[in-house]
């Protein structure tokens, strides 16, 4: 059925221009109808978009739905589309959260309307292009893209400090890009030195040759930019500012989505540009040690944030700190549970910080000890906050379960002593979210404004339940993301470990997948890999 | 034998991917709708907890129209689906869990039975299913979970009748119940996680189950953060089994553990010992027990269900069900049985001077784990379960009975409106004569606890200190013979204490004053009725695995007692490999206790003490007597003032864990991120100076003009480049 509409040849570049065209289309209506019209755009955005979810081709080649057309011939700037089974989540995550956040502002953005719902439109038109982009040129423009809206939708919708916070946020980041866009450049011109044709085609820079030097040298300027992104310790501190500044759907397509360029730039453009750098011991040590960090450290700062908004924010830096550990172990098993991580992360502190929103726009206060008691008002929300919260720290049986265990699974392997530590990450979330669940929903009622609250409405349901059903389905089933994810994968796994990649084909992989994925006692007997004799 | 020996990959395997395959080809074992067991107990959370969301929602309506917080109880027609649904699905579960244990009975089973259900986790070279495993272990643990959880939720009918929260408890507990059942049923490291998890999260939500009151919400919380700090030792057990063995399958493990480690290598060494941690968390072992006493702010029958017959046992099925890895690592195993040696003396010894009736229990548990710590850590692995199945008859009936004791004080005290404590037995005594049925039955579940022919707990734990000073052999006799000692010591303080316990509450005259007595009642049948059923099981739950030396000299010529050693053999499968191990590498156990005697002897000794410290401890304490709690002060030093503050161990936690962590968490915010790295940042950025030009851009109010500009401008340059 999709096939006969072509689906394949036009709906990349309709998940990226068809927010631009609701925003212009926003502008012909009343500013009353602005938030109903934002949300039909994008809630028919996000069901175009899971047609990809059939389409997509596990057993395939690795980039699929690819288009490309000349841009700017003369530096061999292409319009050159394609995703492969780690973009395909980040777009429909990113499609699934736009319409979610939409929904959430319903109360919380009350003037400017149209202004509003137009920028978080552009917001997504940069979002998915970054991830579906196959041209370095265009995923730069597009990745540049998404920091303007986000960087007025601070300023102008936050709060009080919002100005600190958005000028923050741009300076942060806008400082990451410009190295990275040296970068850019130099890996450009190396490539085509070599190659005699100038192109940013991923797949014409992939495999360029470079030293060691010059890798590291890059490693560092487009490492250093997505870290920013992410954020990695200690390059974090725009985060909590920018989270306690923005409005909730700021805040939550900021976690859900724009953290993820971070790691995303990671998996597809370090790892694979720059296999020596990337596999260097010395490299990986400090790029563990830092995600260790950050996991134990944010995990530490968050539990003394007297305001919740602000303890989430730092949640979200612990959490990216297993990303970073899952991509730096550098086996399958770790980078796919960064990824799950990633999703995870995106389903439910998004939802944290819409539940936050919620309570905010009730008592217009997001100070923890202004709460207590409130699941015996507000009994549909406690449960909802109960679940994400269990989600937030890993509780198997949830999304955050997998993707945690995943990561440290993998890094175990090649580096037992930093997963070890990483895994002390489980306790500490414990540490942080459980006296914030005690102290916003159980404990006594005390407070007098706290007994009238009003439980969630259908909207709010509407918003939160298919966060919850996502954070409990990838918990129990993740297997149909983890199975379209592996090969993209295995070809980054590979491609640093000196294989060789096929990337315009299927990569590595090939036929030998499916054995890997049903015979569950494989390993039994047949050889175990180490002992200690 | 081992199932190891019978390898033969049943050609179910292949066809994993779409469970509900076959049974394996040879195993005349045929499970009866396995999956169904943990079913049921989910459905009944699902059900419950949305009649439990609607209750409370009226609830919540309820006190914005003006009522109290924890007002009013449920409307009897409230209560008619919780009350069949909750006990229901348990109950269903356990005719399930019977049928197959009755189908297990009858075949020789030499491999489990594996259900697998669907790929959970496949990356890279990491594949876990969901997946259900079906062997002498699971079952006995299924049996006791669906059985005395079956009891335990009919109990709370008439215990929680009056509770606003009605529902909701019952949808915890049969989440529980589905959480333990997925614990002991599957069939992989990961999966045994989900419900290691899964029961800690419901205990978080039981203890804290009134969380209006904060030492109670207190309570859950704390037990949730020290399960975590055990949760992390298990994790990490699994990640170096991964690394090694490169997978988490029981059948994989275990078959490849004796190939792929040394005895007594540094590999199986560590995995054992952070299986232990995680052990020690569950098992409120030391040093992570301290949650366990708190717990006790939970509904009793929880207390029964979870913190005393179930989820802190988890610890002791885990060590029985790596029974190879540990027989393979005896530094591992001496650590096992070294800390429940040491924590059953050491628990046993605060019970001795609390006075919360709930609080000596709790102890009493803690001192049991040890018990069942030291069997499975001496490589008594069936001798370990023997003892948790007992155990979790006669100590989920003491909490029944203390539930029911402070139900009816708790009544009595409400009626009257004396402000006194319900769960303090110095306000008791002379109950005996007010619910009866509770009084006989508590003493038969003391008996057995104490360890007293021809009771349950004498069975079991009599071979828990059998095995531990006769199983010397090996490098570590004198560690053996020392935790024999320990053990033996520990046994006499438990006969103590209990006495103490049955006599403060039962016995002398009553103290809960004139007018409060009127009040006093029996329990209701709901009530009763579990308590006598596990009262007969505290009796006979112990001959199912009478020591062969035993039954010889006393009922073999009666011809009683037919099923000598039937836990044993019921539970070689699972231990035979571990036992060939301890065999190959130690060579044959002793057979007699470090200080000479056979079993029987010692059996008889014990007995004989045991009786006489429970006649001598009731009389002392009944001589001594006892004044209610308002009359009588705090011990005023010594030793027993250490142990009615439970030798200051929270309060240590407090000072060396607790505050440095959060000390350390305020000193990082605010030094670290606030001063260091963000004054750095600002000091570069000199954002304050951008802040005025960027800032310049919002003062104008349009802006929903910039941003119409903006979307112009990016298709405006786009189309441009475009074209």
């Amino acid at each position: 059925m999709l096939n006969a509409v072509a689906y394949d040849a036009w709906i990349l570049h309709a998940l990226i221009w068809l927010p631009l065209v609701g925003a212009l289309g926003l502008f012909l209506l009343p500013e009353s109808r602005a938030k109903e019209f934002a949300f039909g755009w994008t809630g028919g955005i996000f069901l175009l978009s899971l047609g990809l979810l059939v389409q997509f081709d596990p057993g395939g080649a690795l980039f699929q739905f690819t288009s490309t057309a000349t841009w700017i011939e003369m530096w061999g700037v292409s319009y050159s589309l394609g995703i492969d089974g780690i973009s395909l989540f980040m777009i429909l995550l990113s499609t699934l959260i736009m319409p979610i956040a939409v929904l959430g502002s319903y109360n919380y953005i009350k003037e400017r309307e149209q202004g509003f719902y137009a920028l978080l439109l552009l917001l997504q038109t940069g979002i998915v292009g970054v991830f579906a982009s196959m041209d370095l040129f265009l995923f730069y423009v597009f990745f540049e893209l998404t920091l303007v809206p986000m960087y007025f939708i601070v300023g102008i919708w936050g709060g009080e400090r919002r100005i600190y916070a958005a000028v923050k946020f741009f300076l942060y980041t806008a400082a990451g890009s410009l190295l990275m866009l040296v970068g850019i450049f130099y890996l450009y011109f190396q490539a085509w030195s070599v190659t005699g044709a100038p192109s940013f085609h991923y797949l014409d820079l992939v495999g360029t040759p470079l030293s060691f030097v010059e890798q590291l040298w890059l490693f560092a300027a487009f490492g250093v930019a997505f870290s920013i992104k992410v954020p990695v310790f200690p390059f974090h501190t725009w985060l909590p500012d920018a989270h306690v500044e923005a409005p909730t759907p700021g805040s939550v397509v900021l976690a859900a989505i724009l953290l993820k360029l971070g790691t995303y730039g990671f998996i597809r453009f370090l790892l694979p540009f720059f296999p020596l750098a990337a596999g260097h011991a010395t490299v990986i040590a400090v790029m563990l040690g830092l995600a260790v960090v950050g996991i134990i450290y944010a995990a530490w700062v968050a539990a003394v944030q007297p305001d919740a908004k602000k303890l989430v924010a730092y949640t979200s830096v612990a959490h990216m700190g297993f990303v970073v550990l899952g991509v730096f172990a550098l086996t399958a098993t770790g980078i796919q549970g960064a990824l799950i991580v990633m999703i995870s992360h995106g389903i439910s502190t998004g939802a944290l910080f819409l539940l936050v929103g919620m309570l905010y726009e009730r008592r217009h206060t997001r100070l923890i000890e202004d709460f207590g008691g409130l699941a015996q008002v507000t009994p549909l929300l406690a449960t909802a906050f109960v679940i994400t919260a269990l989600a937030t720290i890993g509780v198997p049986g949830t999304s955050g379960f997998v993707g945690e265990f995943l990561a440290l699974l993998g890094a175990f392997e090649r580096h037992p002593v930093m997963a070890a530590l990483a895994a002390t990450g489980v306790i500490f979330a414990a540490y942080y979210m459980l006296p914030m669940v005690q102290k916003i929903l159980f404990n006594s009622l005390e407070r007098e404004e706290n007994r009238t609250l009003p439980d969630l409405d259908r909207r709010e349901v509407a918003v939160i339940a298919p966060l919850v059903a996502l954070m409990i389905g990838l918990g129990v089933y993740p297997q149909p993301v983890l199975e379209r994810m592996e090969p993209a994968v295995q070809a980054v796994v590979q491609h640093v470990e000196g294989g060789t990649v096929d990337w315009a084909g299927q990569g590595v992989l090939g036929s030998d997948q499916e054995e890997i994925a049903y015979d569950p006692i494989r390993s039994v007997g047949a050889e175990p890999a180490g002992s200690d004799r | 034998m081992g199932f190891t020996e019978h390898l033969v990959l049943p050609p179910a395997v292949s066809l994993l991917g779409a469970g509900w395959a076959p049974a394996a080809q040879g195993a005349a074992y045929e499970p009866f709708l396995p999956g169904l067991i943990l079913l049921l107990p989910l459905l009944g959370f699902l059900l419950n907890g949305a009649l439990a969301l609607a209750a409370g929602r009226r609830s919540a309506d309820r006190i914005r129209s003006g009522g109290a917080a924890a007002e009013g109880s449920v409307e009897p027609a409230g209560r008619m689906l919780p009350t069949w649904i909750g006990p229901g699905v348990v109950g269903v579960a356990f005719l399930l869990t019977l049928i197959n244990f009755g189908r297990m009975l009858g075949v020789e089973l030499n491999e489990p039975v594996i259900r697998s259900y669907w790929t959970w986790m496949g990356t890279g070279n990491l594949n876990v299913e969901a997946a259900i495993q079906l062997d002498p272990l699971s079952m006995v643990m299924m049996m006791v979970i669906t059985g005395v959880g079956f009891l335990i939720h009919v109990f709370s009918v008439g215990y929680m009748k009056e509770d606003p929260g009605y529902a909701r408890y019952f949808a915890y507990l049969n989440l529980f119940v589905f959480f333990m059942l997925t614990l002991v049923m599957g069939a992989n490291f990961p999966m045994m996680f989900v419900g290691w998890e899964g029961v800690g999260l419901c205990s978080y939500l039981l203890i804290g189950f009134w969380f209006h009151d904060r030492p109670k919400a207190d309570a859950g919380k704390k037990a949730f953060i020290v399960n975590r700090i055990g949760d992390f030792g298990f994790l990490v057990a699994m990640f170096i089994l991964f690394a090694t063995l490169g997978t988490l399958d029981y059948v994989g493990v275990f078959e490849a553990a004796p190939e792929a480690f040394v005895y007594g290598g540094g590999i199986v060494t560590a995995i054992t010992l952070f299986l232990l941690l995680g052990a020690t968390g569950k098992s409120a072992q030391i040093p992570l027990f301290v949650w366990l006493p708190d717990a006790m702010a939970g509904p009793t029958p929880v207390s029964a269900l979870i913190h005393a017959a179930t989820m802190v046992t988890a610890g002791v099925y885990l060590v029985a069900r790596s029974s190879v890895l540990f027989a393979l690592a005896p530094a591992g195993s001496v650590a096992v049985a070294t800390i429940g040696a040491l924590t059953a003396l050491f628990a046993a010894t605060i019970a001795l001077q609390q006075v919360d009736i709930k609080r000596v229990l709790a102890y009493s548990t803690v001192s049991q784990l040890g018990f069942m710590f030291l069997g499975v850590g001496v490589g008594a692995y069936a001798a370990g379960v023997f003892h948790l199945m007992t155990h979790a008859f006669f100590k989920a009936l003491l909490f029944l009975g203390a539930g029911a004791v402070i139900h009816s004080m708790h009544h009595a005290f409400h009626a009257t409106h004396k402000d006194w404590d319900a769960q303090d037995m110095r306000n008791m005594g002379g109950l005996r004569r007010f619910m009866p049925v509770t009084w006989i039955t508590m003493w038969v579940a003391t008996l057995a606890i104490a360890g007293i022919w021809p009771f349950a707990g004498f069975f079991s734990k009599d071979e828990i200190i059998w095995a531990s000073g006769a199983a010397a052999r090996g490098g570590f006799e004198f560690i053996y013979t020392g935790l024999w000692v320990v053990a033996l010591a520990a046994a006499v303080l438990t006969a103590i204490y209990m006495t103490r316990l049955m006599v403060m509450t039962f016995h002398g005259p009553s103290r809960a004053g004139e007018e409060e007595e009127k009040h006093l009642h029996g329990a209701p049948l709901t009530m009763t009725v579990p308590l006598i059923a596990l009262a007969v099981l505290s009796v006979f739950g112990g001959w199912v695995n009478v020591p062969g030396s035993i039954r010889e000299s006393f009922f073999g010529g009666f011809g009683l007692l037919p099923m000598s050693d039937w836990l044993d053999r019921w539970l070689a499968p699972i231990t035979a490999d571990a036992q060939a191990v301890l065999l190959a590498e130690l060579g044959p156990v002793a057979d007699q206790a470090p200080v000479g005697g056979g079993h029987v002897f010692w059996g008889a000794v014990a007995t004989v003490v045991a009786t006489a410290v429970v006649i001598l401890t009731a009389r002392s304490i009944a001589r001594a007597g006892t004044r209610p709690a308002i009359e009588e002060g705090l011990p005023e030093g010594g030793i027993r003032k250490l142990l009615y503050n439970k030798w200051y161990v929270d309060e240590l936690y407090d000072r060396i864990v607790v505050r440095p962590t959060l000390g350390v968490s305020r000193w990082a915010w605010r030094v670290v991120d606030q001063l260091l790295i963000d004054g750095t940042v600002n000091a570069v950025g000199n954002v304050t100076r951008g802040v005025g030009w960027f800032g310049s851009l919002f003062q104008t109010g349009q802006v929903n003009t910039y941003a119409f500009i903006l979307t112009l401008g990016v298709l405006a340059v786009l189309g441009v480049l475009i074209l």
